[in-house]
Formats: structure tokens, sequence, C-alpha cells
């Protein structure tokens, strides 16, 4: 069992005060603007909650939180059985195993805005590979600054390209802490290859699972840069996601009170799905 | 070869094929590019790489990135460790709550504090400079750096500890020349976990930035709109952000997905 320590807050000392600095400060003047009218000048009037009472009754709001969460529904749909399938067929020892590991882990380790800009480029209708083929080979009219749903699939194809890895190698992980012995075992009672799936890889995969799940969930809810970059949220505001729509009232419109209001119930609903990972997670450390 | 084999290559070739297309536009020329389809470059050419490689805009953009990615590495490694420590070895007075506080940041989304992170960093006088965009990405490092490094530090039995008081060790003395080694490899992933991702993030580097410390993917975005349509120059700037993440993961090959579990596996 840990010891009692109160001297271990020494310890703490130092993360504290700096992520209290990059947390705490600015989170105050979020919550300072999201009560206050400005216009300019530095001159403030107390506007209570209405900043609130308007976002939560907006359309454009609304649209860009439904589309966020589409956007996340869909990717997870797809990533983790995705994931979960390749992790099955991956060899488990031998040559090939580093090779795997390290080229899917590749593209996590590409900056977001090179993603977009490779992705921009991927798909350009008549010099992208993607969109050549699509277009020429295929026969089919694509074209993502002009359609929305090419627009849709797209960022939705990138973000696969982009993160299914990660559902991959937590899966994997869990896999191959598997002992022999249980597949010796399932052999010799004649389990068919689904029951293995179901009562002995799945059960190992489940805290594994639960992470990924997780990480993918509050990283694709926070997602800014890649789609900004392919497609500037068009065409029109078709795949504006909550993220992009906050920036450009915030930054391009300076609508500091509705943009500080919006990064508040943002941020609420993180700190829920946050509250969830945790739990979950020291609930599965205490077994 | 069995047959389930083909699931990973397909997915494989999936993966590198905008990679592929990536690397081989930057051997193209900007003629070539314009004037049609090509699979591969036609006639290979270096000059996108040389206009990055001499002109300092582009370069500098590349050790701008490189510096503050090493500054934010370093601190975040470095207070986590005493930090883990403190939340794998004790229970202290209101530890749970800070270890959970401490998870929200690195889940906060970036588009929340890019317009007060401007504002603090302008009034404290370090806008515009490396050491900015390190502190700032403390804010989702330091979060990931103590939870991995926790994960690593729950694995080593505690009598470890218990031994080297025994034997009269001082707590640092037993901190670096025991516990660090036993935990090396754990320090090795969340300095690669750190490095990778203020590698990535861009939104907060970029809005911190306007000259001095200007990361190189805001040199890329500025590019992208402003001197027209540059898009072998584009895709080679592209290719030489890939290098940096290709050479630190295969050293971590192995421990990549304990990392993103939180070293939890």
């Amino acid at each position: 069992m840990k010891t009692v320590n109160q001297r271990a807050w020494f310890f703490v000392a130092p993360v504290l005060l700096l992520v209290a600095f990059n947390a705490l400060i600015p989170m105050m003047t979020v919550v300072n603007y999201s009560v206050q009218e400005t216009f300019g000048d530095n001159l403030f009037f107390w506007q209570g909650v209405d900043w609130f009472e308007k976002l939560l009754n907006s359309d454009r709001f609304h649209a860009a939180l439904g589309r966020q969460f589409l956007f996340t529904g869909i990717i997870l749909a797809i990533e983790v059985p995705l994931g979960v399938i390749i992790a099955l067929a991956m060899p488990r020892k031998g040559f090939w195993v580093p090779v795997c590991l390290v080229t899917m882990a590749l593209p996590m380790l590409i900056p977001w805005n090179v993603v977009g800009a490779m992705w921009n480029i991927f798909t350009l209708p008549d010099i992208g590979l993607l969109g050549y083929f699509m277009n020429h080979t295929l026969g089919l009219n694509y074209n993502m600054t002009q359609d929305p749903l090419a627009a849709w699939i797209t960022i939705i194809v990138m973000d696969v390209w982009h993160w299914t890895s990660l559902v991959v190698l937590l899966s994997y992980a869990g896999l191959v802490s598997i002992p022999d012995a249980y597949y010796q075992a399932a052999k010799i009672d004649g389990a068919s290859s689904w029951s293995v799936f179901r009562y002995i890889q799945l059960p190992k995969m489940k805290q594994v699972l639960t992470i990924a799940i997780l990480l993918r969930f509050m990283d694709s809810f926070n997602i800014y840069t890649e789609p900004f970059v392919l497609t500037g949220g068009g065409p029109g505001n078709s795949t504006t996601l909550l993220s992009i729509d906050l920036v450009k009232i915030a930054l391009g419109q300076f609508d500091l009170g509705p943009a500080a209001a919006m990064s508040l119930i943002y941020f609420a609903i993180t700190l829920l799905a946050s509250w969830l990972f945790y739990t979950l997670m020291t609930r599965n450390d205490a077994r | 070869m069995q047959k389930r084999s083909i699931i990973p290559i397909l997915y494989i070739l999936f993966l590198l094929l905008p990679i592929y297309w990536l690397v081989a536009m930057s051997f193209k020329t900007t003629g070539e590019i314009l004037s049609g389809f090509s699979l591969f470059p036609q006639t290979w050419t270096f000059d996108n790489y040389r206009v990055i490689f001499t002109d300092p805009t582009w370069y500098w953009g590349y050790i701008n990135s490189i510096i503050y990615v090493s500054l934010n590495t370093v601190i975040s490694v470095v207070v986590a460790l005493p930090a883990a420590y403190a939340f794998s070895r004790y229970n202290f007075l209101g530890g749970k709550q800070l270890f959970f506080w401490l998870l929200t940041n690195r889940m906060a989304p970036a588009a929340v504090f890019a317009l007060p992170f401007f504002q603090l960093y302008s009034a404290v006088g370090l806008f515009d400079t490396h050491l900015a965009v390190a502190l700032a990405h403390c804010l989702f490092n330091i979060p990931l750096a103590v939870w991995i490094l926790e994960g690593f530090m729950s694995g080593v039995p505690k009598e470890l500890d218990e031994t080297a008081y025994v034997d009269g060790y001082s707590f640092p003395r037993f901190f670096i020349s025991i516990f660090l080694p036993a935990i090396s490899s754990g320090v090795g992933v969340a300095a690669f976990f750190c490095f990778m991702f203020s590698w990535v993030e861009l939104l907060l580097a970029k809005t911190l930035t306007a000259v001095a410390a200007k990361p190189i993917a805001a040199t890329m975005t500025k590019t992208a709109s402003s001197a027209g349509y540059e898009l072998g120059l584009l895709a080679a700037a592209g290719t030489l952000t890939i290098i940096p993440g290709a050479i630190v993961i295969y050293f971590v090959r192995n421990y990549i997905a304990r990392g993103f579990a939180l070293g939890r596996v």
C-alpha cells in the first residue's frame, strides 16, 4: 500500500506551478470574457449569462456541435473495428513486427498541418494521385472544394489514415500479452476462432480498447488543424467542426464574449469525457 | 506467408500512398506538377530542397521548431519525474484530485486556449520567443509525462526503495543512481511522447510566435497561401518534417503502445 506523506506536495509543486500558469490564468480570462460585452478600446460591460443563453439557442452552434458529434461518431465506428481487425491479423513475432509497428506509427508523427497539406496535394482533382484516380480512372466527379459529401468523405478518410494506427498499436499490445497456453487450451477444447476472439482475445483487449476509444473520442472532438488546412471548413460551412467555428468567432470576428461562452461549454464536454476516462482507468488499475 | 497477412499489407500500403505522393511531388519541378499527372517524377530536381537549405526563412523554421521542442521535452520530463514519483509512492491530501486535474489539461481543446495564451504571453513579455512555445506546450505535455512515468514507476516494486534506504542511500542518490536506471525505458517513452506532441502541434505554436521563433509549420502555411502555388516546395518542406519523427520512433518501437496507454498496458 502507498504510505501517507504530505510532503509529497513538494514533489508535485513544480508541475502544479507550470500547469496552473498555463491552465488557470487563461481559463479565468475565458470566464471573464464570457460574461462581458466589449466594443474594443478595453471597455467592457457586464453581460451576465446572456452569451450562454444566446449560444445554446443559436442554430450555428447546434449545427457545429451536430457536425462534431457526427464526425466523431463516424470515425469511431470505422477506426475501432478496423484497428482490431488489423491488430488480429498482424504477425506476433519475427522480423516483420518492428517493420509493421514503425510504419504504422509514422502517420501519427507528422505535424498536423503537414497531414492536411499532404492530403490536399493527394486529392487535387487533376494533379493529385487520389484525385486523378477518382476523376480519370474511375470517371467519378470528385472535387472536395465544391462537393460537401466529397469533403466529408475526404476528412474522414484522412482521420482514418492518421489515427487508426493508435487503435492497432493498443489492441496489439493487449493481444501479445496473452500467454500461448490460453490458445493451446482453446485448441484442445476445439474452440472456434470466433469463440477464441470472444472469450480470450476480447477480454484481454478490453482495457486497452477503453483507452483507445476515449482517446480517439477526445482527440477527434478537439480536432482543428487537419480539417482546417484541408478544407478550411468548407465548402460553405459543411465541414466547420466545433474548433474551427470557435477560432472563426474568436480570432476571425473577434467576438470575444460568444467565443468564450462557447469555449466553456466545449470545455465542459471534454471535462465530462475526461472524468469518464479517469474513472474507467483507475477502476482497471484497482483490479 | 499466411493468408491473413494481406490485411496488414493492404493497410500499410494505404498509409504509405499519401506519403509517397508527397515525396514524389517534392522531386518534381513546378512546371511538371502543373502541366499534368505523372506517377513518377519525369525530370528529377533537387531545387525544392536547395531552396529550403539556402533560404534562412525556411531553414530557421526547422531550427526554431527543434529548439522549442527540445526545450519543452527537457522541462516536461524534469518536472514530471519527482511528481510522478510522488503519485506512484505516496498518498497525500488532494493527490487523486490533482492527478485527475492534470489529465483534464491533456484533453483540453487547444482552440479554447489560443486567444488567452496570446494575451498571457504578451503580458509577461515572452511573446515570439522559443520559451513561450515550450512553456505553452507544457500544458498538455507535463500531464502526459506525469501519467506515463507514473505508470512505469508503479511497475517498480516498492521494496527497491526500502532496501536502498536501509542500505543508507539518501533520497537524491537513490533516485539518480538506482531508481532512474530502473525506469529508463519509461523516461525514454515520456521524452518521445513530449517530443512528438510538441512537434506535431501547430495552433498554439503559431499563435505565440511572429518572426523570431516561427515554427516550420507556420512558414509552410504562409507559403501555401502567399507565394502562389509552389506545391513542390511545400511538398519538400513537408517531407523534411517527417524525418525527425521517423528517426526517433525506431528507438521506442516496442513501447509506443504503452506510451499511448499512458503507461498502463
